[in-house]
């Protein structure tokens, strides 16, 4: 089954094209590296794909939704992260849980035993009530992911969410993505660090709007004769033509 | 580490600073005793992740912060003191995105320039080779660039009243890897005017770019040299490890007697042992044993990540 599949999706915003016409599948459970230089399109195509922004045309279904007609029921389907925006600083751990709990729909018993579950899996019992900007980064990045799935849903959207985060933490990161992973969460995921592209199960780089190259690392390595993910993002990213975009 | 101001060649030096932000009665050091140095012509880089306070120090250089204990200088004045001449001699991009975003890439550049009683004008020779990117969209409004494109003309703006001294905090965070690399080449040439350079980066890979590096972790300074001393100075036998199972592989790498510690590094994983003496074959074994038919062993020279996570973990 797919979680994602796309046919030709498109975005316009007056004479520019921002995505064009990209058509790509994503299985239950994998981890989707979805890479492009600043500018490439890729924010624009995750808004289409968490139902925040109505494509100028082509088809797209997440988690079995069409994006045009059913982005509510996807926004209750997907899960969000990002390094930038992800959990309420001034508020509790209990409270942050609380809140997105509330938000993904889930009922209060839903949501107290959510929370108990949540707290003992990342050791965090004593930490209930520590406001959330007391928590060490690395914890925080654990807390925010969990509360990302906190309604189990069919695919979670990863937005940079290791951006800035210290080496140790950042690999601890990646083992709870693949945690996910095999438990048949689909991982969509973006990043500006290489070597987590390696981790991927499949890598999209995305060159002008267009996706340029689509496989398993291994295999774009081989096609484009490089050692690594970066000399390959580096070949493709180059031949990009609206840097200023 | 010997710090000495009176070296004219010396354009920023740090002396034991710390600087600790009361926050609801509760200190929290953002900075503990950094020392550093950093000469005319050199480019320095403080490697680290968020939170290990090299925002802190690069706002006490630029004389917006005043230091707790301890004492810098910038071009040889005191930032406590000597505020005003610091500022008109040095040039600060802050982490955040600080231009005018309305304002379109000529205006911006133009107005800082006018800041500083400079002209775009006399100083374009400075900015040119950085300028020519941005040019074709001189018209367009600042907050309409992509993200390698503001730091460009961030760089630019910093850099329009030809200061001695650059501060860059975080300039390619969320920048994507192609424009890194250009980024990194204007630094490269940058310096060779003469300035000195100190510049933050979260990526452990830019290292390499830099003359010399601090590396540094909640407040502290864990070492400062250069990227190959820092290097050399990793004690332990180094290992690139990879199969065709590489997830589980990590875990069992790490439950094997002789592994230190053990961390996925790109298409392969970085094996550290306990102690020299440990014999290599004895890991061939071990994983033949669970199942790792494919698996390929090789010794691998450490990298600054590798020194960071070993010194991390003290």
């Amino acid at each position: 089954m797919y979680v994602i599949e796309t046919d030709k999706l498109t975005k316009r915003f007056g004479g520019f094209t921002a995505v064009d016409r990209i058509s790509f599948r994503v299985e239950s459970g994998e981890i989707f590296g979805f890479l492009g230089a600043n500018g490439a399109g890729k924010t624009t195509a995750m808004r289409m794909l968490c139902g925040l922004s109505a494509p100028t045309s082509g088809k797209a279904t997440v988690a079995g939704y069409d994006v045009y007609r059913k982005s509510e029921q996807i926004k209750k389907h997907i899960g969000y992260m990002s390094q930038k925006f992800s959990l309420y600083a001034d508020l509790k751990v209990w409270e942050n849980i609380r809140l997105f709990g509330g938000i993904y729909g889930l009922s209060p018993k839903q949501l107290a035993r959510k929370t108990d579950e949540l707290l003992h899996a990342l050791h965090l019992d004593g930490e209930r009530d520590t406001p959330v900007n007391a928590l060490p980064l690395g914890w925080k990045q654990k807390l925010a992911f969990s509360v990302a799935i906190i309604h189990e849903p069919a695919i979670v959207f990863l937005d940079e969410p290791t951006g800035g985060v210290d080496p140790v933490t950042r690999r601890q990161f990646w083992e709870l993505i693949y945690d996910a992973s095999a438990r048949g969460i689909t991982v969509f995921v973006t990043t500006h660090y290489m070597d987590e592209a390696e981790y991927c199960h499949r890598v999209s780089i995305m060159v002008d709007g267009r996706i340029e190259a689509l496989d398993k690392p291994p295999a774009l390595k081989e096609t484009y004769h490089a050692a690594n993910m970066n000399e390959v993002f580096q070949s493709l990213a180059r031949k990009a033509t609206r840097g200023g975009v | 580490m010997n710090v000495t101001a009176n070296d004219n060649n010396t354009m920023i030096t740090v002396r034991n600073l710390s600087k600790t932000y009361s926050r609801k009665g509760v200190g929290e050091p953002a900075l503990q005793n950094v020392s550093l140095a950093v000469k005319a012509g050199e480019l320095f880089g403080l490697i680290g992740p968020d939170g290990a306070g090299k925002t802190t120090l690069f706002r006490i250089l630029a004389t917006l912060l005043l230091p707790g204990e301890g004492e810098a200088t910038v071009c040889g004045l005191d930032v406590v003191t000597r505020w005003r001449e610091i500022r008109a001699r040095t040039g600060y991009m802050p982490g955040r995105f600080s231009l005018y975003q309305d304002l379109s890439v000529e205006e911006n550049l133009a107005f800082f320039a006018t800041v500083f009683s400079a002209s775009i004008k006399e100083n374009y020779e400075l900015i040119r080779d950085i300028y020519v990117h941005l040019e074709p969209f001189k018209n367009r409004r600042a907050g309409k660039l992509s993200g390698g494109m503001k730091q460009k003309l961030a760089l630019c703006c910093a850099l329009i009243h030809r200061p001695d001294v650059l501060l860059l905090d975080e300039p390619t965070t969320g920048v994507d890897p192609v424009s890194r690399v250009e980024f990194w080449d204007m630094l490269g040439r940058l310096k060779q005017q003469g300035i000195a350079i100190l510049v933050s980066t979260p990526y452990m890979d830019e290292a390499s770019r830099c003359d010399r590096i601090a590396l540094m972790r909640s407040g502290r300074c864990l070492a400062t040299g250069t990227p190959a001393r820092i290097c050399q100075s990793y004690k332990r036998p180094l290992y690139s490890v990879r199969s065709s199972r590489m997830y589980p592989l990590l875990g069992h790498l790490r439950s094997w007697a002789g592994a230190h510690s053990c961390y996925a590094f790109g298409h392969s994983h970085h094996l550290a042992l306990k102690d020299s003496a440990t014999d290599i074959a004895s890991l061939e074994t071990y994983l033949k044993e669970k199942g790792y038919t494919d698996a390929l062993i090789q010794p691998v020279e450490p990298g600054v990540e590798d020194c960071f996570m070993e010194l991390g973990n003290d």
